[in-house]
Order: C-alpha cells, then sequence, then structure tokens
C-alpha cells in the first residue's frame, strides 16, 4: 500500500471534511467613508507613499503598502495622526500560497480611540526594515517574529533569538514546521543534558495521550516500591505488598493522632 | 580466627541495622520537607495558595526554601518546556541527599495538553520523579495529600542508605 | 542507576572578569521574585544596574501554534493557561474576538453579558489581589501576603461555585456562557463585595503610609509619558502615567457603557502611584459588581447566543430536537467555520491590553492567532528601567510590572 501524498509545505491539520462546491462567506470589506478620522489616516498615507488597498474590516481601518514603505507609513500615521502606539506587529505565513508572509502592524491612537492595521507583503528572501526607532515596542516584538516566523528585519538593533534557546533549529510558526515539532525538537533536552548516546536509554517522547503500556500497572513507580527503568519484568513480581493508607495505621513516630471529639469546627468567617 | 571484612565504604560507614534511629531520622525528615520553590506555570499559584492563609503548609513542617541547598523536596508546579529542562537538571544536582521529586499537574507528569514542540514531555525524562500529582491545575488539598504521602514513603525508607534508583535517568 | 549529564558549570558562559569594574550578575530563570521563569542577566557598577537583558521563553508551550491545530472551542480551555491568575479575561478575550469574526457579538443574551462582565470583575479582584499579596511579599511584607490570600480564596469559592474550578475555569463559551448562577450565588457575591473594601482598607493600613513600602515604592521604576506610550505600556502601567486610556470606557464592550465606574489616574509615574491604583480598581470592580447584581433579575433567561450556524442550541433542544443534534454533532466534530477575514479585538484584562489578532480563511482551524499579551509589553520595558536604579529595587520593579509569564511566552 502505497501512503497518499502529503504536502511539505503545510503540515497543519486540515479539516476533516470539505465540500468542493462550498464557498466561504467573506468579511465584508467596507470602503473607507469621506469625511471621517480613517479617511484623514488614509489621506495622510498616501501623501508619503502608495497604498495598495484599504478597507475598513469590522470598524477597523486597514491599509495595505509595499514592504519598503512600512517605516514611512508608519512614521506618517505617528507624528500626522497621532497612532502613538504601536500594540502589535507579527506575521502570517503565506509561504504556500504566496511564497511570502503578511507582516502586520497593529497602531491605536490613544486620544480618538481608534486603531488601525498597515499590512505589507514581503517574499521570504526579502527583508522589512525595523520600526523599532519609532516604536522601542517593536524591538521584542520583531525578535519574536524573527524567533518564531523567520521574517528578517533589516536594521535591528539586536535581532537574536527571543523566545525560543539560542541554539534552536528552525522557525516553529511556519506552516511547514509540525506542531509536534521535528527531530531536533523531539530530542533537544535529552541531546543538551544527557547527550545523543543518552537517547536509546531514554527513549521516544510518548506523544500518543491514548497510548496505554501493559507494562505501567506493574512497573511504575508505588510507594516504597521503585522499579529501575527497563528492569525485567519479574523484578516487578516478586515485590512483597504493600498496603497504602491515608495515614499509617500503627501510628506515626512521635506524632500524635488527630482527635475528633477534642476539635472545634468554626461555623463562621472570623 | 574468623576473618570479617567491614567495608565501611557501604552502607554509609555504618555496619550495623539502627531500626530505632532509621525512626528517628525519618521522624525528622518526612516531618520538616523543605520545598524547592519551583513554580513554573499555573500550578505555581495553587502551590503559593497552598503555603498561604487557608490551606497552610506550614503546619506539616513544609515551608518554601529559594536555595537548592537548603531543600529536601521538589515541587515541579508547572509545565517544563525544552528551554527550561537543563535548568531543572542543574537544580536537581545541586540539591543536597537525600532529595525527593513530586512532579505536579499534568504539564509535568506527560506533558499534558501541551502536546507541542516546546514542551517536555514530562518531567521525568529529564529527573527521577517520586510522585505524580493528576490534576489541571491540582487543588492545594492534593499536593497536601501528596506531601503526606510523601512523608509515609520517607517513613518506610531505611535512613541510612543512600536512595534507592528511581524510576528514571 | 543514575544517567550523568553533561552540563558544564553555568558560569563559564558569562564573563565574569572585566577591565571596567563591571559585575555581570545572572537572575532566574527560576527566582522566586521573578514571578515565573524570567532571567535577567544584570551588568552593575556597584549596586547600581547599568544594562539589564531581560530573556524570556522558558515557559513558551507553542499556544499559537496549538490554535493553528484546534477548532475554535478546542482552543478555548488552552487560554486560561495563559494569564492563569484571571482565567476567565483570557477566555472573554479569546470568546470575543472570534464572536466578532463571526459577527454574532450583538446577538449575546443580556444575561449571559451580565454574567460574563460579574466574573471578569471578579476575575479582576482575584489578579489585584493576587498582585497585592506577591508584590507586598517581594518587597517584604509578608503579612501582607496571608491577608491578601485569605479574601482571594473567598473569591476563589465564588469562581468555583460558577464554574467548578480554582484556577482554570473556562467560565465563558463563544456566544455566551454555558451556566446560570447557582442558587445563592449571587447573595454570597454580594456579601463578598460588600466586605471587600472593609478589607482592602485593612491592607492600605498596612501600607499607604508605611514607612518601609514608601521607601521602596516611591520615585522606583518611573516611566514618563513618553516612554509608556512607545513600549505600548496599557493597563495601569499607562495610567499610572498619567494617561487615561481603558478600553472598558473608550471602546466599550458587554455592558461596560450601562454601568458606571471610574477609572482612576495617577501621574506619579512610580511604582507607588501604580499601587494605589490598584487598590482603587479593586473598589470600582467592586462598584461595577454592586450595579451588575442589580441588573441581572431584570434579563431574560437565555445563555447562548441562537446562531445555529456556528454556535450549538441549548442542552435541551440537543435532547429534543433531531435538527438541534445534528448541528451540535456538526459543530462538535467539525468545528465552525468563520468566514474569510480576520479581527483585532482588544479587552481589558487585569494586566493591560489583551487583545487577539484571528485570521481566518475559512476553514475550521485559524489560520493565524496571535495574542497580544499585555506582559509581553510590560516585560520589554525592564531594559529601559532598570538601567540607573540599584539592586535592591529589581524586585520591585518585576513585581510592581504585574507581570505574568504564561502570556509572555505564551
Amino acid at each position: 500500500m502505497m501512503r497518499p501524498y502529503q504536502p511539505k509545505e503545510n503540515v497543519q491539520k486540515k479539516a476533516y471534511y470539505t465540500d468542493r462546491f462550498w464557498v466561504a462567506p467573506r468579511i465584508p470589506e467596507e470602503p473607507v467613508p469621506e469625511e471621517s478620522p480613517y479617511a484623514d489616516d488614509l489621506a495622510a498615507v498616501k501623501k508619503v507613499c502608495k497604498v495598495l488597498n484599504a478597507y475598513i474590516q469590522r470598524g477597523q481601518l486597514v491599509i495595505y503598502v509595499s514592504h519598503e514603505d512600512n517605516v514611512a507609513a508608519l512614521k506618517a500615521l505617528k507624528e500626522a495622526r497621532g497612532y502613538e502606539m504601536l500594540s502589535e506587529l507579527s506575521a502570517v505565513d503565506f509561504l504556500a500560497q504566496r511564497g511570502g508572509f503578511e507582516v502586520f502592524y497593529q497602531l491605536l491612537n490613544l486620544s480618538g480611540a481608534r486603531r488601525l492595521r498597515v499590512k505589507c507583503f514581503v517574499k521570504e528572501n526579502q527583508a522589512v526594515e525595523s520600526v523599532e526607532p519609532l516604536f522601542r515596542s517593536a524591538d521584542w516584538a520583531e525578535r519574536e517574529m524573527w524567533d518564531l516566523m523567520g521574517v528578517k528585519v533589516n536594521n535591528h538593533p539586536y535581532l537574536k533569538r527571543l523566545i525560543m534557546p539560542d541554539d534552536w533549529e528552525g522557525h516553529p510558526l511556519r506552516k511547514d514546521y509540525p506542531l509536534e515539532g521535528d527531530e531536533f525538537a523531539q530530542w533537544y533536552e535529552v541531546d543538551k543534558i544527557f547527550g545523543k548516546e543518552a537517547r536509546d536509554i531514554i527513549g521516544p517522547e510518548n506523544r500518543d495521550p491514548g497510548r496505554v503500556d501493559r507494562y505501567d500497572t506493574e512497573r511504575f513507580a508505588r510507594l516504597g516500591h521503585e522499579v529501575p527503568r527497563g528492569a525485567p519484568a519479574e523484578m516487578a513480581d516478586k515485590e512483597e505488598e504493600t498496603p497504602l493508607s491515608y495515614q499509617e495505621e500503627e501510628g506515626v513516630f512521635l506524632i500524635e493522632k488527630f482527635s475528633e471529639e477534642n476539635s472545634k469546627v468554626l461555623d463562621k468567617r472570623k | 580466627m574468623a576473618q570479617h571484612q567491614v567495608n565501611y565504604a557501604q552502607s554509609g560507614g555504618l555496619p550495623v541495622a539502627l531500626t530505632t534511629v532509621d525512626k528517628l531520622l525519618n521522624w525528622g525528615r518526612s516531618n520538616s520537607l523543605w520545598a524547592l520553590t519551583y513554580g513554573l506555570a499555573c500550578c505555581a499559584i495553587e502551590m503559593m495558595a497552598s503555603g498561604a492563609s487557608r490551606y497552610d503548609f506550614d503546619r506539616f513542617g513544609v515551608i518554601f526554601r529559594a536555595s537548592p541547598r537548603q531543600a529536601d523536596v521538589m515541587i515541579v508546579a508547572g509545565t517544563l518546556t525544552k528551554k527550561h529542562a537543563e535548568f531543572i537538571r542543574r537544580l536537581y544536582d545541586q540539591m543536597t541527599e537525600p532529595k525527593w521529586v513530586i512532579s505536579m499537574g499534568s504539564c509535568a507528569n506527560t506533558g499534558g495538553m501541551f502536546n507541542t514542540y516546546a514542551t517536555v514531555q514530562g518531567a521525568d525524562r529529564v529527573i527521577p520523579v517520586d510522585l505524580y500529582l493528576p490534576g489541571c491545575a491540582p487543588r492545594p488539598e492534593t499536593l497536601q495529600y501528596a506531601m503526606m504521602l510523601l512523608q509515609q514513603k520517607i517513613r518506610r525508607e531505611s535512613a541510612n542508605k543512600s536512595q534507592k534508583p528511581k524510576r528514571l535517568v | 542507576m543514575q544517567q550523568t549529564n553533561k552540563l558544564r558549570p553555568f558560569f563559564e558562559n558569562l564573563n565574569f572578569e572585566r577591565d571596567d569594574n563591571h559585575m555581570v550578575i545572572n537572575f532566574g530563570p527560576q527566582h522566586p521574585s521573578a514571578h515565573g521563569q524570567l532571567r535577567l542577566i544584570l551588568e552593575l557598577d556597584g549596586e547600581q544596574i547599568v544594562k539589564a537583558v531581560p530573556d524570556i521563553g522558558y515557559l513558551h508551550r507553542g499556544m499559537e501554534k496549538m490554535a493553528e491545530n484546534m477548532i475554535y472551542n478546542e482552543f478555548l480551555p488552552t487560554t486560561d493557561r495563559m494569564d492563569y491568575i484571571a482565567a476567565t479575561s483570557n477566555n472573554y478575550a479569546f470568546a470575543l474576538a472570534v464572536e466578532r469574526l463571526l459577527g454574532i457579538e450583538d446577538k449575546v443574551p443580556r444575561r449571559a453579558k451580565v454574567i460574563r462582565m460579574m466574573l471578569l470583575e471578579l476575575n479582576r479582584i482575584i489578579s489585584h489581589l493576587f498582585w497585592l499579596a506577591t508584590h507586598a511579599l517581594d518587597v517584604g511584607a509578608m503579612s501582607v501576603f496571608l491577608y491578601c490570600f485569605r479574601e482571594r480564596e473567598f473569591a476563589m469559592d465564588l469562581m468555583e461555585d460558577y464554574c467548578g474550578a480554582r484556577l482554570t475555569h473556562s467560565a465563558v463559551r463563544i456566544g455566551g456562557v454555558p451556566l446560570d448562577l447557582p442558587e445563592g450565588w449571587l447573595g454570597q457575591l454580594a456579601k463578598f463585595v460588600n466586605e471587600l473594601p472593609g478589607n482592602i482598607k485593612d491592607y492600605e493600613d498596612l501600607l499607604t503610609e508605611n514607612r518601609i513600602w514608601r521607601m521602596r515604592l516611591e520615585g522606583v521604576g518611573v516611566i514618563d509619558q513618553e516612554m509608556a506610550k512607545s513600549w505600548g505600556c496599557t493597563g495601569i502601567m499607562l495610567r499610572g502615567s498619567g494617561i487615561e486610556y481603558d478600553i472598558r470606557k473608550e471602546e466599550p464592550y458587554e455592558l461596560y457603557d450601562e454601568v458606571e465606574f471610574d477609572i482612576p489616574v495617577t501621574d506619579s509615574c512610580d511604582s507607588y502611584g501604580r499601587y494605589k491604583l490598584y487598590m482603587e480598581e479593586m473598589r470600582q470592580s467592586v462598584r461595577i459588581i454592586q450595579q451588575l447584581i442589580n441588573m441581572y433579575d431584570e434579563t431574560e433567561p437565555q445563555l447562548m447566543a441562537h446562531v445555529p450556524q456556528y454556535i450549538s442550541a441549548p442542552k435541551e433542544d440537543i435532547m429534543t430536537q433531531n435538527y438541534a443534534l445534528m448541528q451540535h454533532f456538526v459543530l462538535v466534530t467539525q468545528g465552525m467555520r468563520p468566514p474569510v477575514g480576520e479581527v483585532y479585538v482588544p479587552t481589558e484584562s487585569p494586566k493591560g491590553e489583551l487583545g487577539f489578532y484571528i485570521n481566518s480563511q475559512g476553514d475550521p482551524y485559524p489560520y493565524r492567532l496571535k495574542v497580544r499579551a499585555p506582559s509581553f509589553w510590560h516585560c520589554g520595558i525592564l531594559q529601559d528601567l532598570l538601567p540607573g536604579t540599584y539592586i535592591a529595587d529589581v524586585v520591585t520593579i518585576i513585581g510592581n510590572t504585574n507581570i505574568v509569564f504564561g502570556e509572555i511566552d505564551r
């Protein structure tokens, strides 16, 4: 039997049931109304760079710009339109469909309580310019984006892995990275602490939550009866049985038993 | 004349059985279990709650210590991640013998709900564990019961032998 | 047989001997005052910090990746483990984001909204009490820790009565709440919130004019307005710098535009000012809950939104009606399929602005889910906030920023 071909560029979970005649509805993309604060925001961006697309979705303005213009657009919005806070920055992986990432910058205007999203598309081998000089908060957000998605950022003060360890391989939030990790990820702690030669002793991870090992009941550590890992099954049988009680029935050395008669139950908060 | 070779290096240097001293030592050990505050995630909050006013861990002789040198039992409370795994091993090695480990909560037992690239699938892949507490997060009562079971276990051990090999590594 | 490990002593990684008489110390990742797993590399000149490099990621569990492999309802319990001190506010933020994605935000029944708000404010109280307890413990006031946990346990009892869990609530569902309030719960809640202001006064008596407390907090961790904006500070970290911005007031969700409450603001910019804000916010939460208790009785008993395309019918319908059962089966096994598009929804969690960005491609799984966790940004500020302060203030500043590592690393 041949295994069915699995696409490698997206190994995330797929819908079990698909209907090829079903077309997913779209959230309406409304045009920007004239004479509104959002129209002024859009005009401010249009002054400094080319706007590829702009619409309002679920009450927030979305502006698409080219990936070279991200700093110019954000600078115009910050200085001319009061978008002083960068509340979120990250990327969405579209490597399989379009060969790149969609980077979004979520901005907030504190005095007007308005939010807008500046988006740009960046190819895998291209890089975006860092917006860290405009917003200090972009420092960590861009590091996280580089770490988890692998989007390169130019002129970042300290572009280093933030979330994953320094010696990690791969960018885990990409669609081609499996949820349970590749081989490097699965043996990471064993390799690091005990060395590669200990892989056989420790064994692979049990990633199947439904797995039942018939030895679990006899070899699993019972109180006072640890059986070393890898011990023969006979060893488990030969142990004498020790009953498990809540407290030792015969009493504990130097400790008095709690007497229920002399105790007092509080029925009210003090 | 029969020659008896006494190996003082074995059995902790004491070639005689010490049942009463055993009891005394174990009594002391089991009733002053100082725990290392190894709070990693959500379970750490429940661990703090068990140390605080209502559940009051002090009455068991369990006092949280911040230093591994002063601690007898490590309560691994929370998700152990791959990035952190190295440090838990270091701190375990720094604890003085005899030492015990309680793995608190599903994440520390098996990785729990986090079946992902970043989570160690059970703290027992890195350090030997004595007691596994189920729950996400286990209630403070569960931790107290675990402490009582650990006390029982300690009272049953022989006091002067080095510890028996544990289940893993 | 114990396996020997290959870990070398750690200080080999750090350069101790330096020409400029500076010392490098390592703080964490397992430090009792690090509030989780923060690792700080501090460069010291005497006792003064010259450079601070926070290192995070020790609690990264891959939640955003998990979200891409789960149907929307399946992911909701995972959000509990993000900000595990106030789990309901995470559940709520996620539920609200999905509701806005589906466009069913206004179909959530009024009773569900009242219950959600009660839980949210109760969680705010729990979180602030926990913050006060641990912060006071870090600074050295052990008795405040014990007092705060006493009150917190009563609040946890209320949460437990409602949803059965102490810490990981999952008490909010997409489209409403799963359960009505249990019998007598409102009375207990009223009793709790009526007693709480007296207890808050006790804490204030212990702390506010306490000489040690003031010396350790006043003028420590000063965040001016520019810094707060530039670092994306939200919540009390922003309001402590004199900027009045609360998402509950400015971009109201649920019934926050119907209840009366004040937003405490201070322009002292330091830790002491933020401490006062926390105390005042607890009082405001009490005020909101007291209004909600009166609003509850006037509501209709419906708890979940009626949107058969996305949300299962109530249990009675599933048990009695064939079509409702079929819908429920499809929604549980396949999951709901939201429209194609993206939303970013902010909410005011106890820590600050908790937002969910969801990109949906019409599949039952989110294409990309990004959590805007307030603590992430409040933790980044440490690298600008710590230089210039003394080593003894590090613990105060970390405690005062109220960071939780479950949501920083996700």
